[in-house]
């Protein structure tokens, strides 16, 4: 009898042993790169323009970049992910058509991403012609980021209880009229988070905008969508793989790195911070 | 009356037409991969495709056999998943059937982190100590192979194996539980014995969409395999992965050339084989009332 609970608690510890790995694991990936991004920035790091082809001066052409790509996509995706939650949540009926709706949703974020960036440069730059362009990395990055807004924006809409609706159509509101007024500002709060969230991953994304966006170093900032940017996932890529020097500019890959990681994280952090404040807020 | 019955109308086929969106852009990838790389079955001839030679910048001759970059990307997709099955499993385990609440509630966000980090963020650390690492434990000329890859990957398909099977897990209903429970086992023997396998359908999909998003990893994968195409099984091999290839080669490639319809078909089948991952693990889950 002893002798099995020592054999259980042996394995109760293994699997602690197992799972606490995983955390430690990602505990020295943040400590790595903060330990060693750190001393890389400085206000010149984050304002100034990149010199000698990266090895010196900043990144601000490419953290300019990233955020613009970002503003892009939830302009083109959020509307559009939220209207289409709306529809599948409010109006759809139990059809084929809503069957097919979902299985488009799950094998859209089952995408690789190299392939959005394939169907990006088909697509927009060169049949649309927008050219490697803002906004064509921007309307990519829209379509994959669109199946995670559709669906935390649905369990967002889901959570709001029957008889808030109910109670409106009752009073002769239209349907239209009780999503706006008596779901939505519920729902809103919620909706945004997820999408934050979803948003929070193209940011961080290289693949799509290789092909549709990204430029490692252009002489002056975009002016117009339809202008090339610079973006700090790329900007890593190359000074880490491609730049002649890569072993000597170790701190500005560290320095680029972390950033980014704020970025991403940053993003995610506020999302949750506005989750919490706002549930406060919202009871019933 | 008839005005509002007409808004009413406007607005639903408005809402209609954007949830039909996703159903769109499915079809404008398929359509559009298919379009860019249909012009190769005419001149080179797909059987260009079906042979072991990447060579597609060449005087002599270009070759386009795609065959050592689906080995490479099964290698890594495979010891990937080899990696990340145990973590990720015993993980959902312990967090939804051992872990207190307390604890709970500090490992899924933390985990979740590790699905938040950019995969270029993952590809340099994997770069500066990773493959410094690989190559020195196992006496390598180059830390950069098909493992380091696959140590990295595994770490990415984690946060989707735990959070799913956690899932499937916690759907397991209680009476199975208490069931064993009054029967006189353990809560160790329950939990291995009644409740995986119970929920062994759904660990199998969460697995299943793992692996999928291994496979269609570029970055990580790009900067640490070393990229050589090169049809190998051996993990401490440098691969060369579909994705990376692509990601790769296309910003050199002409427009419309032999080369850059052939990235595409190489797109296509990427494509299909996570397309069918998904397919797959998507009906089973179903069945749980589990949604990604």
């Amino acid at each position: 009898m002893n002798n099995k609970r020592t054999g259980e608690k042996i394995i109760y510890w293994t699997m602690r042993g197992i799972t606490y790995s995983v955390v430690l694991f990602i505990a020295y990936i943040l400590f790595d790169i903060l330990i060693n991004g750190l001393p890389a920035i400085s206000w010149d790091f984050i304002t100034g323009d990149p010199e000698k082809s990266g090895a010196e001066g900043g990144i601000f052409p490419a953290i300019l970049g990233t955020l613009l790509l970002v503003v892009g996509t939830i302009v083109v995706a959020l509307p559009l992910g939220m209207f289409s939650a709306i529809y599948l949540t409010e109006y759809a009926k139990q059809s084929k058509f809503t069957q097919s709706i979902r299985m488009a949703i799950v094998t859209l974020a089952g995408v690789p991403s190299i392939v959005f960036g394939l169907f990006g440069l088909g697509l927009f730059v060169i049949t649309l012609d927008f050219g490697s362009s803002l906004l064509a990395g921007s309307l990519t990055l829209a379509c994959m980021v669109l199946p995670t807004i559709i669906v935390s924006s649905e369990e967002a809409l889901k959570s709001v209880p029957k008889y808030m609706r109910e109670g409106s159509l009752a009073l002769g509101a239209t349907k239209w009229e009780t999503i706006y007024k008596n779901v939505l500002p519920y729902a809103l709060p919620g909706m945004l988070t997820g999408s934050i969230l979803g948003v929070g991953r193209a940011a961080g994304e290289t693949a799509p905008i290789l092909l549709t966006a990204a430029a490692f170093f252009l002489p002056e900032l975009p002016t117009s969508v339809f202008d090339q940017v610079m973006a700090l996932p790329y900007h890593l890529y190359i000074l880490a793989t491609q730049h002649p020097e890569a072993q000597k500019i170790l701190p500005m890959q560290y320095g680029t790195a972390l950033v980014l990681l704020l970025l991403v994280v940053g993003l995610n952090f506020g999302a949750i911070i506005f989750r919490i404040r706002v549930r406060k807020k919202y009871k019933w | 009356m008839n005005k509002q019955r007409l808004r009413a109308k406007i607005i639903k086929y408005f809402l209609q037409s954007c949830g039909s969106l996703s159903i769109v852009i499915v079809l404008l990838i398929f359509l559009f991969l298919f379009k860019e790389a249909l012009p190769f079955i005419g001149s080179p001839g797909l059987q260009e495709l079906f042979h072991s030679v990447w060579n597609p910048v060449s005087f002599q001759k270009e070759e386009f056999g795609i065959y050592p970059l689906i080995t490479g990307s099964i290698l890594v997709t495979v010891l990937a998943t080899v990696i990340a099955i145990p973590f990720g499993i015993v993980g959902a385990v312990y967090i939804s059937e051992v872990a207190s609440p307390k604890e709970r509630e500090f490992l899924k966000p933390f985990i979740e982190i590790l699905a938040g980090i950019p995969s270029v963020v993952l590809g340099f650390f994997g770069l500066v100590v990773i493959a410094p690492l690989i190559k020195q434990m196992f006496d390598l000329g180059t830390g950069l192979t098909a493992l380091t890859g696959a140590v990295l990957l595994a770490f990415m398909a984690i946060p989707t194996i735990m959070s799913i099977s956690e899932d499937a897990i916690k759907s397991v209903p209680a009476a199975y539980k208490e069931a064993s429970l009054a029967l006189g086992a353990s809560k160790l023997e329950t939990i291995w014995k009644v409740v995986v396998p119970a929920a062994l359908s759904g660990i199998v999909a969460s697995v299943m969409l793992g692996m999928g998003r291994v496979v269609g990893e570029t970055m990580t994968v790009m900067m640490v395999t070393g990229n050589a195409p090169i049809i190998s099984m051996n993990p401490f091999t440098s691969v060369r992965t579909m994705t990376a290839t692509i990601a790769a080669e296309m910003g050199e490639v002409t427009i419309g050339s032999d080369h850059y319809m052939a990235l595409f078909w190489v797109g296509l089948v990427l494509m299909l084989m996570t397309f069918i991952l998904n397919m797959i693990s998507y009906r089973v889950l179903k069945r749980y009332g589990i949604h990604e």
